[in-house]
């Protein structure tokens, strides 16, 4: 597994740069992954999308699926493609330090 | 003279992450459905929905019998065909039975239900929003008699064939 350095730690990552213990994952974190991805700055609406997502993989066990996120989070599934260009089911889960979703949903 | 084919140097199904990622990604993909069963309706949706959840842009093109997926009067009575369907574990006589159809398309729906995946309205929707591009088959409709007030409103234009392959450039195209 490769290790990053991400706001001054060493992270374990995965192949596809998935955070390998989401619970090493910090707010700091998040805003150096979301510049990997693409996104410059995070806003108020990135923070309700991963912190739903990191809530509800707390309770679920696993990470939600689009479909989920956009019910819940109370961010629609427009906003949700325009917050995460480059693919929102998979962004929303690497930003928020969490596995690729297994759902196809 | 001979051909000789060259040797794979890793097996199929053995690469590792990082040699798929220097593969040139997918970047669109234009889906072809072309069958109305509820059961054929479904590999279509979740392949286009996928591809935009992927960050691949993604266009669906609906034809012959695909057209009742986005007909008004069609999208919500999809059914799953319990005969001449190999794969219906029952058989064919039994399948032909009044009842079973419904039978058949009610569980499937219950099924979707319970994992998560939208009716087929609800999946057209979800679709639009996600950024898919949706088109309706001209020559199909002009054969089911059909105009663009009896589809869905998320249907972006009717095509010809030409103009579908004029939006597909660039596409990797999927028959369904």
């Amino acid at each position: 597994m490769p290790a990053v350095e991400y706001a001054g730690q060493t992270i374990e990552v995965n192949e596809e740069g998935f955070l390998v213990d989401s619970n090493q994952w910090t707010p700091e974190i998040a805003e150096e992954l979301a510049q990997e991805v693409g996104i410059a700055d995070l806003s108020e609406q990135h923070w309700k999308v991963i912190t739903f997502c990191r809530e509800d993989a707390a309770k679920q066990g696993q990470p939600p699926g689009l479909r989920r996120i956009s019910k819940l989070s109370g961010v629609n599934m427009k906003d949700l493609y325009r917050l995460f260009p480059k693919g929102p089911g998979k962004l929303a889960a690497k930003v928020s330090g969490l596995p690729k979703p297994q759902g196809c949903i | 003279m001979t051909t000789t084919l060259e040797e794979p140097t890793v097996a199929i199904g053995q690469e590792n992450a990082a040699e798929i990622q220097q593969r040139k990604p997918i970047e669109r993909v234009s889906i072809i459905c072309s069958k109305g069963n509820l059961d054929m309706a479904y590999p279509g949706l979740v392949l286009a929905n996928g591809a935009r959840m992927n960050g691949i842009e993604a266009m669906v093109f609906f034809t012959f019998w695909g057209l009742d997926m986005v007909t008004e009067s069609k999208i919500d009575h999809l059914h799953v065909a319990t005969v001449g369907n190999p794969s219906m574990p029952i058989p064919t006589m039994v399948g032909g039975l009044p009842g079973m159809e419904a039978m058949a398309s009610k569980m499937m729906k219950k099924q979707m239900e319970d994992l998560d995946i939208p009716p087929v309205r609800e999946f057209i929707e979800m679709l639009h929003d996600a950024g898919a591009e949706l088109y309706a088959c001209r020559m199909a409709m002009d054969m089911f008699k059909l105009e663009e007030k009896d589809l869905v409103p998320q249907i972006d234009e009717v095509l010809t064939v030409l103009d579908f392959y004029d939006k597909s450039a660039g596409s990797q195209i999927i028959f369904i």
